[in-house]
């Protein structure tokens, strides 16, 4: 064997030994309670005391909510239901079964709530190729390329050829791209490109669209702005700043690091600016201020317009996050890539991108998380989501003071969509890792 | 590093070195700063040729075979590379560097994308080689290294000595007439040096014009043309291998040689 022995400095190891299985204290449930649970006697106390807390904090909260009064049709009804199952308190559940459509769909029209439906339906279907590139088939991506323009279309309705011409404009402005991207520098091209599709937008898509119209009535009923409302309205607005958010954050992360001074400058006074100032104020100035510079009749949508605002606020912040993501990356990266000979965006995309963002992925859900959040400060400037819902409820005399029957089914929706962001950013960054750096 | 570090013997006289110029650098000077760090430095390399660049750290030797493909600016003077001079036309850069491969002291492989991908990366978006061809001549540079085994593996998962063969292959992907080593062995444990120098001494043997910053002095002994040892941003001195580790001319160069050969 090959022990030791005390008379001899020599120690040759004839046999490797195998590996062996862990002691079973420390393996299973067993263990693990003991070890994480009770390690000692302070331990055990403390474990013992939390879990009476738990039980009596459960034991005082399932009776509130487990409370008969689904059917009522006001406060006071609520309340004599309580009585007359002997409880002291319990929630009125009633204003969730009399209002939740509305807390849903704001003052849609309820004929037509199936458009909001399917236009939710497709967002899933136009994120799943995104999300989930592994399993979902990369032809779903047609659905995500058309969302964009189907979405605005359903939710707000009018003629078919107004998303078809907008639409359109990009596929303009790309053919112009390739007939000018061999002839002129990159840039150059790109700029042209963006001009001609901006006329087409602003001078005859309009026009097109009237005449196509006129020819082919293809329209679903319009529906206005401030019918927009509830969980509709928020999810429209978050949808739409997150979307464009991420683009332009990485483009002003980018333009941050720029070596031109006037890109570099316009960028970080463009950050600063924004993250100087509060959401609530921009909203403000989308809502009121905006109006006084435009020229007059001019019908600018309301909730275009706290999309723009929402957007380049999120958009702010996101460029932060991204920055993180790029400084974190070892300056090694940008050499392998120079050294092969890529040039800029082909460097950007391919190398530096795909690793900066990959760090910055607990940053940028959470940013998103915050902006979905961020759009129920809409009620400030008295549109009804959500929670200038509940306001609106609360002003009805049958429901005067009911709050937290309305904030927890509030919050409960936010919470769903709130961590599956946040879980689904666990699984990116599982997914994403590829061993050490 | 000692010279025994490598045993193998080939005859770098069998090499043949052309009278075509690789690279000439005339006159050329770089201050970072105020710092003077490259003082009027005169180089031409003829294709085929091997060179060793030794030096003291500081010396200005990694900075050097930088500018060659420009990952640093120099100030003054020209660099002319296959025929190309350097200067700041983004287009000449992105020329010269799809034609001279560089492997640095910490590979830099990218460590999102696989072996592979690594390797077929340039090819594909920089020479616009198809798909399959790139593959292709990936797959017979990660054989030449001997590592095709671990094509679809992640940097992350290779040995030190595995991601610089790597990084070599995925500069020879590129095809280039000129390859630039920046201390490839400097960051690696003792037992993966001599698979790095291996591939190396290989593709010397193959024609290839390689410029080394290495501490090797076996493999400067045994694979160089030419050493050439910089000091405080100048070349003090430049020879035949034999002549300048058996016969050193300056004092600079005896003081560095007896520092690293006599331990």
């Amino acid at each position: 064997m090959s022990d030791t022995h005390a008379e001899t400095v020599l120690f040759v190891r004839e046999t490797m030994l195998p590996q062996q299985e862990p002691p079973s204290s420390s393996t299973g449930a067993i263990g693990w309670a003991r070890q994480n649970l009770f390690s000692g006697w302070l331990n055990s106390v403390i474990t013992v005391v939390a879990g009476l807390f738990i039980i009596g904090l459960v034991l005082h909260i399932v009776p509130w909510f487990v409370s008969p009064t689904w059917m009522a049709t006001s406060l006071n009804e609520c309340r004599d239901m309580v009585t007359a199952a002997g409880h002291t308190d319990g929630a009125c559940w009633g204003v969730i079964r009399e209002r939740w459509q509305q807390l849903l769909f704001g003052f849609y029209p309820p004929e037509l709530y199936w458009r909001p439906v399917v236009a939710l339906l497709m967002l899933f279907v136009a994120i799943a190729p995104v999300l989930f590139s592994d399993f979902v088939s990369r032809k779903l991506l047609v659905v995500t390329a058309a969302f964009p323009f189907v979405m605005p279309w359903l939710l707000w309705g009018g003629t078919v050829w107004t998303p078809v011409m907008a639409a359109l404009g990009f596929v303009i402005g790309y053919l112009v791209f390739r007939g000018f991207s061999g002839r002129v520098a990159g840039g150059l091209a790109l700029f042209i490109a963006a001009i001609v599709a901006v006329l087409w937008w602003v001078l005859l898509s309009g026009l097109v669209a009237g005449a196509f119209a006129s020819v082919l009535p293809l329209a679903l009923t319009e529906v206005q702005s401030r019918a927009f409302g509830g969980f509709m309205l928020s999810i429209t607005i978050g949808v739409a700043a997150i979307g464009c958010s991420l683009p332009i954050g990485i483009l002003l992360a980018l333009g941050r690091q720029s070596d031109l001074p006037l890109v570099k400058y316009m960028c970080v006074g463009f950050i600063e600016f924004i993250r100087g100032v509060p959401l609530i104020t921009l909203l403000f100035v989308a809502s009121t201020l905006l109006n006084i510079f435009l020229p007059p009749g001019t019908n600018f949508d309301i909730i275009v317009r706290v999309i723009i605002m929402d957007t380049l606020f999120a958009s702010a912040y996101m460029a932060e996050v991204v920055r993180g993501g790029l400084a974190a990356l070892p300056k090694g990266q940008y050499e392998g890539a120079d050294s092969l000979g890529l040039n800029y965006w082909q460097a950007q995309r391919l190398i530096i991108m795909p690793q900066a963002l990959k760090i910055s992925i607990p940053g940028i859900v959470s940013t998103f998380i915050g902006v979905f959040k961020d759009t129920t400060l809409v009620s400030i400037i008295s549109m009804f989501d959500p929670i200038g819902l509940s306001n609106a409820i609360r002003a009805n005399q049958a429901w005067n003071g009911v709050y937290w029957e309305l904030f927890i089914f509030i919050g409960a929706i936010f919470f769903v969509f709130c961590f599956s962001m946040s879980r689904y950013s666990m699984y990116l960054e599982k997914k994403l890792q590829t061993g050490h750096r | 590093m000692t010279d025994t570090a490598f045993q193998t013997t080939a005859a770098p006289s069998s090499l043949k070195v052309s009278d075509e110029v690789a690279i000439e650098i005339v006159n050329m000077n770089k201050w970072y700063g105020n710092f003077h760090v490259l003082r009027d430095i005169n180089l031409t390399v003829n294709r085929g040729e091997r060179i060793v660049i030794a030096g003291p750290s500081g010396s200005g030797k990694s900075t050097m075979i930088r500018c060659i493909n420009r990952l640093e600016e120099h100030q003054s003077g020209k660099i002319i590379v296959d025929g190309t001079e350097l200067t700041s036309d983004l287009k000449n850069i992105d020329k010269i560097r799809s034609e001279v491969g560089m492997c640095f002291q910490h590979f830099n492989l990218f460590p999102h994308l696989t072996i592979l991908e690594n390797c077929t990366l340039a090819p594909i978006w920089v020479r616009k080689v198809p798909r399959k061809e790139a593959i292709d001549t990936a797959m017979h540079f990660l054989e030449k290294v001997k590592i095709p085994d671990q094509a679809n593996k992640y940097p992350g998962q290779l040995s030190g000595g595995q991601q610089q063969r790597v990084a070599i292959a995925r500069s020879l992907c590129m095809k280039p007439r000129i390859m630039l080593f920046d201390e490839p062995t400097s960051a690696l444990d003792p037992e993966m040096i001599k698979e790095v120098l291996d591939t190396m001494i290989q593709l010397a043997e193959e024609g290839m014009t390689m410029l080394c910053v290495t501490h090797e002095m076996g493999f400067a002994r045994q694979v160089a043309n030419r050493v050439i040892f910089m000091d405080q941003g100048q070349i003090v001195e430049q020879n035949e291998p034999e002549e300048f580790f058996n016969n050193p001319r300056s004092e600079r160069t005896k003081l560095f040689l007896s520092q690293i050969l006599g331990h």
